[in-house]
């Protein structure tokens, strides 16, 4: 891969997290009917992270799933499209509550798309929110916006962004790769 | 990035002409078919532009049912067709038969036929992607994977190093040659265990222990796969009578009492209650007739998706 940039450094990034968690709770209150749904594989990492500093700042009972939408993709007949399923674990009713769906990087709103689709196989949410890590602007092919954003980058289509975590890659940061 | 693997062939005629890597792909894959199968809502709309064919030129339920429920729950178009109801009977050739559906645009052939190698040969003349659900004697493979997807559920993972071993009828069956073939690409050591008249002469050229006696073989292996005495594929006597049968080589209670181990039973269906199995086996908390029966539908679906995945690439 060429021309790798680091756009968000481990700092700013562990700032963004408090941020999302921060404007979550002040959407949420006490969380009494929400619930959080990470998209595999990306989102499930954020959703982890920000479900865990919200269990440190009081929100306790807030149910948590992983979603995964390979089986709902309408490119998976293509060679880029991935093939491998991951789990999908969803342990509790979706149906009436308000759902905050999370990925990591929001670029033509397909897999969103797709999200959405499989969700309404769980049930009937009252609403579906959208969390991402990185909004690539301008980049839409759907009418799909995000309610929560950290990080807003004005991207070429062939370039790459790449959301790395402490788990595994060793360090929190985002890269923006070149074509 | 998410990891791009796929099947290494376009069809699945037998477990023969799949890789290790193949067969891992496809149980990975049903995993989360299953998941998918117990959710409220029991479909995906991956095969939703896609139309499959199922020719069943030999009688099946299980199979059959099983492939059809796999196919709707993956939003695929189905068409049925059963040749004791066909023009095969006006002695259409199967090259015909085959033909003249594919011109109806189907995209994938799920086929059970009576003479071993028909799918090779229908392979090799037409363009739509074949599933075997059966051929003579020869391969069964979507059982055989349900049935490794079922020993690891049952064992809690990895096959490596398992014993596992085969009662009944070995010639007669197709099940017996695909489970050989798909234990040992996943690392299991397989006996065979029967009469002398039902087992081939030389399937210790596969690499399988040949064994007669049923108590020892029980107290050999994690994983007994019993299969059915095929009368109707036997031409002459092949034993004396189906009481003798399982007086020897029945897996009966006492033969599992007699054990002071944990064992898994496993049995493909039909059954012959009181011949191979005995009722109180085949109903014992050791036996997984009926989880091998679900699993059936995750496994078909994994193969019919991975499959229609290879469509756009050849």
């Amino acid at each position: 891969m060429t021309d790798a940039r680091t756009i968000h450094d481990s700092h700013r990034f562990a700032l963004t997290i408090e941020r999302l968690c921060r404007h979550l709770i002040e959407e949420h209150g006490d969380f009494a009917n929400s619930c959080l749904i990470g998209i595999q594989l990306g989102g499930v990492q954020l959703a982890e992270r920000l479900h865990r500093r919200l269990r440190e700042l009081g929100v306790t009972d807030l149910p948590f799933g992983k979603l995964d939408i390979t089986f709902y993709r309408d490119d998976f007949r293509t060679k880029q499209g991935p093939l491998k399923a991951y789990p999908t674990e969803i342990e509790f009713l979706v149906e009436d509550r308000r759902v905050i769906l999370v990925d990591d990087v929001l670029f033509s709103g397909r897999t969103v798309l797709s999200a959405m689709t499989a969700l309404n196989h769980y049930g009937r949410p009252s609403a579906v929110e959208l969390l991402v890590m990185v909004d690539r602007r301008f980049r839409r092919t759907l009418p799909i916006q995000a309610n929560y954003r950290g990080l807003l980058v004005d991207t070429l289509t062939d370039e790459y962004v790449d959301v790395q975590w402490q788990e595994t890659h060793g360090t929190d940061q985002i890269l923006l790769l070149g074509s | 990035m998410a990891s791009v693997q796929q099947l290494s062939t376009k069809h699945v005629l037998g477990i023969k002409y799949l890789t290790p890597a193949d067969v891992e792909l496809i149980l990975d894959t049903a995993r989360e078919f299953k998941e998918v199968i117990n959710r409220p809502i029991k479909k995906v709309p991956s095969l939703r532009d896609i139309t499959i064919a199922n020719l069943f030129f030999e009688n099946s339920t299980r199979t059959r049912i099983s492939f059809e429920l796999a196919e709707k729950r993956l939003s695929a178009d189905t068409v049925n067709f059963s040749a004791s109801s066909s023009s095969v009977k006006k002695g259409e050739s199967l090259l015909d038969t085959v033909n003249n559906i594919l011109a109806m645009k189907v995209d994938m052939v799920v086929m059970r036929h009576p003479a071993p190698g028909a799918h090779h040969f229908l392979s090799n003349k037409i363009d739509a992607s074949i599933v075997n659900a059966g051929d003579g004697t020869h391969e069964h493979p979507t059982q055989a994977l349900l049935d490794a997807y079922s020993m690891r559920d049952a064992l809690g993972g990895e096959l490596r190093g398992k014993r596992v071993c085969i009662f009944g009828d070995i010639t007669h069956s197709r099940v017996a040659l695909s489970n050989i073939f798909c234990l040992q690409r996943l690392g299991a050591h397989v006996r065979v265990c029967g009469p002398p008249t039902l087992i081939p002469k030389h399937i210790g050229s596969l690499g399988v222990e040949v064994s007669h006696d049923v108590q020892d073989s029980l107290a050999w292996c994690d994983v007994a796969n019993v299969l059915r005495i095929q009368l109707e594929r036997q031409d002459t006597k092949f034993i004396p009578s189906l009481r003798e049968y399982n007086r020897y080589f029945g897996i009966t209670k006492e033969r599992i009492d007699r054990l002071d181990k944990p064992i898994v039973i496993m049995h493909p269906g039909p059954i012959n209650r009181g011949v191979e199995i005995d009722t109180e086996v085949a109903d014992s908390e050791h036996s997984i007739i009926l989880q091998q029966v679900e699993n059936g539908v995750a496994v078909r679906m994994s193969v019919l998706y991975l499959l229609a995945a290879r469509r756009n690439d050849l």
